[in-house]
């Protein structure tokens, strides 16, 4: 699907299968009205999140990134969303030491039944993203 | 002299173990180069000083499965010990290493620097300094003045593991709080400098892979998903994307990891600063979970682990 021009950027969500997915689903559900600059990649954990994922996504064309996955004490396979929690921590500070903004990579904690919570990082998150525009990579379109 | 006990000791473990791993005089006066011993006669060749910049310990994932292998470590090296033993990949009966105390090497790429890369005719080193001789005439360099940036912030003079030392132990003099001043001096930056400072140091990289093979830490080697087709995480094109992407890999896969060894900058043959990429994650993991890489044997790497309730990790608000 192409870009809107000027209106919309390339967000990309890695929303775990058994909590922020549910809840991305019942914020649909609940007809919620959410921005749509998010595409959505469902993983069965926040924790098969390699934070490589995050930067490829963000080098090759996306201009934010979400990971949002079950709250710490909720993991459906108990411990997963802890391991992300740390690696994805460390990827946070890692970003902007090689010069990308750190606002661009958000991760986030959302149950199945948080549709009114999904809206809100949904918006806050497309609306931080926009407030930094679209990320500047000149090395491709000289390619 | 340590080059005297050091003989005296391989002589000693040689008949125990099926190969020692040393330092022999390379191609030239200046270059050292990695010596295999299995002969109790080739131990005269064996050569210790400042020109002895290898990280040896990086052979023992590979020997240690089914070989008995005795290897010299510097300080800074037996954290590569620490490490593989930390994660599992060495067998430590199968290891013996004997530790030398080191007062610092030089980084070649430097002395060749300060030469005008004049071919060297006969290098000699007295305490704190080296004398290298060219068909120019003789130069002295302070050792401070053409050592590695690992040296300047040494902090582990003497090896934190071994069977058998040879020499006095050394105890650091640099200031343990300065390790990460160049990452903090760096992040003083802006965000656009920083990217720029990438791009262009980057843009060097021919993905020649040296700093890969020579990390002690890449285990995965001929598995790397730098080259491999399936998973297919990286093309082969030649731009800057792909570029900084492998340098990407590099570093978040040793995160938590990384021994500071600085092999990834001795080896690029282009000159880029690579091991500076993965100290800003070594400063992460000390301020975040307290861990240095290689420090303890008994250590977990903070990746390996968690906690249910971190300390340092604070939720991030829009």
């Amino acid at each position: 699907m192409p870009v809107v021009a000027g209106k919309e950027l390339r967000i990309v969500g890695f929303l775990c299968n058994w909590c922020s997915y549910g809840g991305a689903d019942t914020a649909g559900v609940s007809r919620f009205k959410q921005p749509t600059d998010l595409r959505i990649i469902r993983v069965p954990c926040s924790g098969r999140v390699d934070p490589l994922f995050v930067v490829k996504s963000l080098l090759n064309g996306a201009d934010g990134v979400l990971v949002a996955g079950c709250h710490p004490n909720d993991c459906h396979y108990s411990e997963g969303n802890f391991y992300a929690r740390r690696r994805l921590e460390m990827l946070k500070q890692f970003l902007p030491y090689m010069g990308i903004d750190a606002k661009r990579f958000h991760y986030t904690w959302v149950s199945a039944s948080e549709g009114a919570r999904w809206q809100q990082v949904v918006s806050d998150f497309t609306k931080q993203v926009h407030g930094l525009g679209p990320l500047h990579r000149k090395e491709e379109a000289s390619d | 002299m340590t080059i005297e006990r050091l003989k005296e000791i391989v002589h000693k473990v040689l008949p125990d173990v099926d190969v020692v791993i040393g330092y022999r005089q390379g191609f030239d006066a200046l270059h050292a180069t990695p010596f295999f011993i299995t002969k109790p006669e080739e131990v005269d060749e064996l050569i210790w000083g400042p020109l002895c910049v290898h990280n040896l310990a990086a052979y023992l994932p590979s020997l240690t499965k089914n070989k008995k292998i005795a290897v010299i470590v510097k300080g800074c090296d037996s954290r590569t010990v620490n490490q593989y033993l930390q994660e599992n990949l060495i067998n430590r009966e199968n290891t013996v290493i004997i530790g030398i105390p080191c007062s610092g090497v030089i980084s070649v790429k430097k002395v060749l620097k300060g030469l005008g890369d004049q071919p060297i005719e006969a290098v000699s080193g007295d305490g704190d300094k080296i004398t290298v001789t060219t068909s120019q005439g003789d130069k002295a360099l302070s050792l401070s003045e053409v050592s590695p940036d690992k040296c300047r912030t040494c902090q582990y003079p003497t090896p934190l593991i071994y069977d058998h030392l040879a020499g006095d132990p050394i105890s650091p003099d640099k200031p343990a709080e300065s390790v990460y001043d160049d990452v903090r001096e760096f992040e003083k930056l802006s965000l656009g400098e920083r990217w720029h400072y990438w791009e262009t140091e980057l843009s060097r990289c021919i993905r020649c892979y040296a700093c890969r093979n020579a990390c002690p830490m890449c285990i995965c080697q001929d598995k790397c998903i730098a080259e491999s087709r399936d998973p297919h995480w990286m093309t082969q094109r030649l731009n800057g994307t792909e570029k900084l992407m492998y340098h990407m890999i590099h570093a978040l896969h040793l995160a938590g990891r990384c021994v500071e060894c600085e092999e990834c900058t001795r080896v690029c043959p282009v000159e880029i600063p690579v091991a500076k990429i993965k100290k800003k994650i070594n400063m992460e993991m000390a301020e975040l979970f307290g861990y240095k890489a290689g420090v303890g044997v008994e250590d977990t790497p903070p990746m390996f682990t968690f906690k249910v309730d971190e300390e340092k990790i604070e939720e991030h608000e829009l």
